[in-house]
């Protein structure tokens, strides 16, 4: 008993689930985010979207799972520089010949990197978004719906997403995130032990589709507010 | 066959080591990757020339001593061999194959080809044994056990401690070697009694040895000669968790 929960997070095998509990944490995340902004493609002028808005930044426990949210992020960089730092020392001299593609996929092994162009991309968005809606203003007058005022967060989105440079750096970052999560969805159950047989292929068949539509859906909000799709 | 070699020389351990380049002429496709090496040594002791080092010992693979580096890949091109059941028909005629040791901090290279692999020695020191008192030795029978569990500790039994997991994973992580070790004794009911310290400590040293983090690339299983599955890793997270849990 002297051992219970000793090193629970800081040996090899500890680390990693650390990196599991927080990726599928921020999957989780991932789903609501998603689904929220997705009410833009109701294409009502906005309206679902900025009440849904409202919801999402005045609830009491949205509010507080905004601050786990931060704190999971955290967690999960910092646990991915102490794995990156340890491998380094671990595995000092690289081979002259590696062939790598014969025994991995190329985003499994450079999941630090997309890890980082992820976090470039969310430094981006938040400045773009909710920096502005918790702390500055939006910066845009708010809009009545059914004789209530409300924050213009789609009036922002419109905003923001009818820059052209601003689009690609927004489909690049879900690039990054959809290949993140093609690896990361099936690990973080490996990392947890929960590798089976029966189950095992089904969470890698979950994971890919959920790695290609997450960030499909999330691409297409700036694509089509760009282009005009939605009004 | 003509080839050419281009391997790994280093005097010892605290050497700096460098490529040669060898050629070999008229290797026959039937020689193992061992074999060829013998034939190359040979002919390097003729000369006069220090043959090169590096570590055999049954020659059937499934002794785990040989250990290389070929072409990128840890027991070269075919999945599922150990480098002395490589065959040279594997290769062109004509190829240029680099050979290098197992490279990972805990596999210091001793000599040329040599690693030392001691550090594996102490992590099933630390934990993969079970420990059965002396006296009489009970039948055979009276301890049921499930062709399941026979099966899971024979498939994690299949790890002959080779090697090639730590030298092809990126962070040289040591997990697949040591979760067979820990199943080839906690799938059974006589290693069952010690699995919960068996994880925790056979985890521990493996950390100490400078064995790295596991990412979950899946090299170790695609390189693994006895194509061990990495779900004994998932087993050995569960298993350690459960033991810290509880």
């Amino acid at each position: 008993m002297t051992t219970f929960l000793s090193g629970i997070f800081t040996r090899s095998v500890g680390k990693k689930i650390a990196m599991g509990i927080t990726g599928l944490f921020l999957i989780s995340f991932l789903i609501v985010h998603c689904a929220i902004n997705a009410t833009i493609f109701v294409n009502d002028g906005g309206k679902v979207f900025n009440e849904a808005a409202h919801f999402m930044g005045t609830n009491i426990f949205i509010r507080i799972m905004e601050i786990v949210l931060f704190a999971g992020i955290i967690w999960h960089i910092v646990q991915a520089l102490i794995l990156t730092l340890d491998s380094r020392k671990a595995n000092s001299v690289k081979y002259a010949k590696f062939d790598g593609k014969a025994n991995s996929k190329w985003y499994s092994r450079w999941m630090g990197l997309l890890g980082t162009l992820i976090l470039m991309f969310l430094v981006v968005h938040l400045l773009d978004f909710w920096a502005q809606a918790r702390f500055t203003g939006l910066g845009i007058p708010p809009v009545m719906i059914d004789g209530k005022e409300y924050e213009n967060m789609y009036g922002k989105m419109l905003e923001v997403f009818s820059v052209g440079w601003v689009v690609v750096v927004y489909i690049l970052g879900m690039i990054s995130l959809a290949y993140h999560l093609m690896h990361g969805f099936q690990s973080a159950f490996q990392s947890l032990g929960l590798n089976h047989k029966k189950y095992t292929p089904v969470i890698k068949l979950t994971g890919t589709l959920f790695s290609i539509f997450i960030p499909l859906i999330f691409a297409l909000m700036p694509i089509a507010i760009y282009f005009g799709f939605l009004k | 066959m003509n080839l050419t070699l281009k391997i790994w020389r280093q005097k010892n351990k605290n050497a700096e080591g460098k490529f040669e380049t060898y050629p070999v002429k008229d290797v026959s496709p039937d020689m193992s990757f061992l074999e060829m090496f013998d034939y190359l040594n040979e002919e390097l002791i003729n000369k006069g020339e220090e043959p090169i080092a590096f570590d055999s010992d049954c020659r059937e693979g499934i002794c785990g001593s040989c250990s290389m580096w070929i072409n990128g890949r840890a027991h070269g091109p075919v999945p599922g061999v150990t480098t002395c059941q490589l065959h040279m028909r594997s290769f062109k005629d004509g190829e240029t194959i680099t050979v290098e040791p197992w490279r990972a901090k805990a596999f210091p290279v001793i000599k040329d080809l040599v690693v030392d692999r001691s550090s594996f020695d102490k992590v099933i020191a630390a934990g993969g044994f079970v420990s059965i008192n002396t006296g009489g030795a009970q039948d055979g029978n009276t301890i049921l056990i499930s062709k399941d569990d026979a099966s899971e500790a024979f498939s994690a039994s299949m790890c002959i401690g080779c090697g090639a997991c730590v030298a092809a994973c990126k962070n040289s992580s040591a997990m697949l070697f040591v979760s067979s070790k820990i199943f080839h004794f906690a799938s059974l009911p006589q290693g069952k009694v010690e699995a919960k310290t068996r994880v925790q400590n056979m985890v521990a040293k493996m950390d100490e040895e400078g064995f790295g983090d596991c990412s979950n690339t899946y090299a170790c299983e695609a390189q693994c000669p006895k194509e061990i599955s990495v779900e004994k890793i998932a087993k050995m997270n569960r298993e350690y968790l459960t033991a810290k849990l509880t």
